[in-house]
């Protein structure tokens, strides 16, 4: 007796008892599509979360000094020659120097609104890739000589002067300080507020005499390349440790171990997250056991008049394994279909890319057939082992 | 050449509770080649349990069985199913078809366990049919067809594999008498082939049509021999009964 046979007698079987057979189905097809949904759905979020990451530069590194006296620190100067010479490492840094600045303009009377104001030099443009609408970038001259300009994101502009082009040459206010906007950068979001069109950049020497401190507190370097970042990281922690001595006092962290990070919680959150998914996948195929268990004992006389004429162990066994199987599977296919279906719908809901991965539908159709072979194992066996006098005079 | 069925000294014992119940006390019978044998005996008297034995459904608690020859006492469930499915083949009172299947498909499933290839089930199992005269309903559902013609496909089903030993057990029980008549009419006729044919009966003038009787009476075989003399007996008994 061939497997094809089996699977035809399942099929039979399975389309003489619709509704039985698919409510059997309803606890593998919930399971597999919760499975289907929770992995496409976390790959996208992981997906969503490590793009944002990289647009900000994955090769970048944030090296932030806490001052330690007037001894023991970095100057920018010194920065600036560490890096020129390993250039095999590093291509650019500039230093950081955050300010809040209450901005106003001459015209704005008491209109003003607070904005993170960030002093860098003029690498900084590299670095985050920043690009221009109108004007240029801060430039090596407005560093050196602590030049009173800025360059302003398009929420500012638009704020203040109604559009990015009006805004050039104009004198925006800074902690009451006039400074002159000689560029405007390019909208990268939707310019309100918090966005990432909302930044005011001026020059660091300029920013370090406005702060309070007057110190340079943090730098923003970037690698050659995501694959020399590691040792990029401890080139600058030698440099650091020379400098200070003291590993308390400067941290460097690298937007890629950062991504890692964010990755592997991403990826625990997942795996608790399936497990769940996975118990629903066991009462299901234990909906499967109970379901067979009850078809077993319903047509003892029929497995009596196959054995009286002549059906082994083998027999049985296989008609009832593959008809478990069927429907498993059957139900896996359902479930397949079903969460490929949600995924999609919930990634158009989510605006992300949510698209179900081919590895997660191949390992949940082969778990839903597994299950339903071993889970009709046993009702197969008791169906088998019948004695087929007893069973022939089964009513 | 070995008598086709040898039963020798069988014993059945069931134990209920503490009794012990002999179903079957210490049985020899033989039946060989060509025979047409009716086993007859009234409910209880352990006939049921003779034919389970001869048709390899159940074992015996002692005793010897060699079918063709070959001792089957110690086979195991599978080479028990084997000798079901090569050498006997089973007419039941209640024909026992399967319904979902179609009538085709009930007389393939001795083939089908018999290892055939799909081509010859259908070819064997057609041939059967037309044997019955029932070709024409292959494709109904038993459910479709009326008693006496599900009947008839049981036979064919019992006719599919060749079988050594044709063993039929209250065939006419669940049909009225004329149908009754129509497949005892057929058992004969499958007799005259030259087929091996038991027939388990309580009902003493089916058994009459047997060439040969063997009466059971609580597990004892109290008359071997050819019909006529049976009549004698089975008087006798109801005598004894009736005297009690």
């Amino acid at each position: 007796m061939g497997f094809r046979k089996c699977f035809s007698m399942a099929l039979s079987s399975i389309i003489n008892n619709k509704m039985r057979s698919f409510l059997t189905m309803l606890g593998i097809i919930i399971g597999i599509a919760a499975v289907i949904i929770l992995v496409s759905v976390m790959n996208g979020l992981t997906g969503e979360v490590t793009s944002t990451f990289q647009e900000m530069g994955t090769n970048t590194i944030t090296v932030s000094i806490r001052s330690r006296g007037t001894t023991k620190k970095v100057e920018p100067q010194e920065m600036f020659d560490w890096i020129d010479s390993n250039t095999q490492l590093f291509t650019n840094v500039s230093p950081n120097v955050t300010l809040s600045g209450t901005l106003k303009t001459s015209d704005s009377g008491d209109d003003s609104i607070t904005s993170s104001c960030t002093g860098v030099a003029e690498s900084y443009a590299d670095i985050k890739n920043l690009e221009m609408s109108f004007g240029r970038f801060l430039q090596y001259i407005d560093c050196e000589r602590e030049l009173k300009t800025c360059v302003i994101g398009t929420y500012q502009a638009l704020y203040f002067f109604n559009s990015a082009s009006a805004a050039l040459d104009k004198e925006l206010k800074i902690n009451g300080v006039p400074y002159k906007i000689v560029g405007v950068l390019e909208q990268t979001e939707d310019s309100t507020q918090s966005s990432a069109d909302d930044v005011v950049y001026i020059p660091y020497t300029t920013a370090a005499k406005a702060s309070v401190t007057s110190t340079i507190g943090s730098y923003t370097v970037s690698a050659v390349n995501e694959d020399v970042v590691t040792s990029a990281v401890t080139s600058l922690k030698v440099l650091l440790q020379d400098k200070i001595g003291d590993s308390d006092y400067y941290t460097v962290t690298s937007m890629l171990s950062m991504i890692d990070n964010m990755s592997s919680m991403m990826d625990s959150m997942g795996t608790v997250l399936i497990a769940i998914a996975a118990i629903s996948l066991l009462v299901g195929g234990i909906g499967i056991m109970n379901i067979m268990l009850v078809s077993v004992t319903e047509r003892t006389r029929e497995i009596g008049i196959r054995k009286s004429l002549g059906a082994k162990h083998k027999h049985i066994m296989m008609q009832f394994v593959i008809e478990a199987g069927t429907v498993s599977c059957m139900g896996g296919i359902f479930g397949i279909i079903l969460g490929c279906v949600v995924s999609f719908a919930a990634g158009k809901v989510l605006d992300m890319a949510v698209v179900p991965s081919v590895g997660a539908v191949a390992v949940a159709f082969f778990v839903s057939v597994g299950i339903g072979v071993a889970f009709g194992f046993l009702p197969a066996r008791k169906a088998a082992q019948l004695n087929p006098i007893d069973a022939l005079k089964f009513e | 050449m070995p008598p086709l069925v040898e039963l020798k000294d069988i014993y059945k014992i069931y134990h209920m509770g503490d009794t012990e119940v002999h179903a079957l006390d210490g049985i020899s019978l033989t039946i060989e080649r060509g025979e047409f044998v009716a086993i007859v005996g009234q409910s209880g008297s352990g006939k049921s349990t003779c034919m389970n034995i001869i048709g390899c459904l159940d074992v015996p608690t002692k005793g010897t069985y060699l079918l063709n020859g070959r001792d089957i006492s110690g086979y195991s469930a599978d080479e028990l199913a084997e000798v079901r499915n090569k050498m006997l083949g089973f007419i039941f009172q209640q024909y026992n078809l399967i319904p979902k299947l179609t009538v085709l498909e009930n007389v393939e499933l001795p083939l089908l366990y018999g290892g055939f290839s799909d081509a010859e089930q259908r070819e064997r199992a057609l041939k059967s049919l037309a044997r019955v005269g029932l070709d024409k309903k292959a494709k109904n559902l038993p459910s479709q067809l009326s008693g006496g013609q599900q009947q008839r496909v049981s036979i064919a089903r019992a006719l599919a594999g060749d079988p050594s030993v044709i063993l039929a057990d209250e065939p006419t029980g669940a049909l009225d008498s004329a149908t009754g008549r129509e497949v005892m009419l057929f058992l004969q006729q499958l007799h005259k082939e030259g087929n091996t044919i038991v027939l388990i009966t309580h009902d003493n003038s089916i058994a009459a049509q047997a060439k040969r009787v063997i009466r059971i009476t609580d597990g004892h075989i109290v008359y071997d021999g050819p019909a006529m003399g049976d009549k004698r007996v089975a008087q006798q008994l109801r005598a004894g009964e009736e005297g009690a």
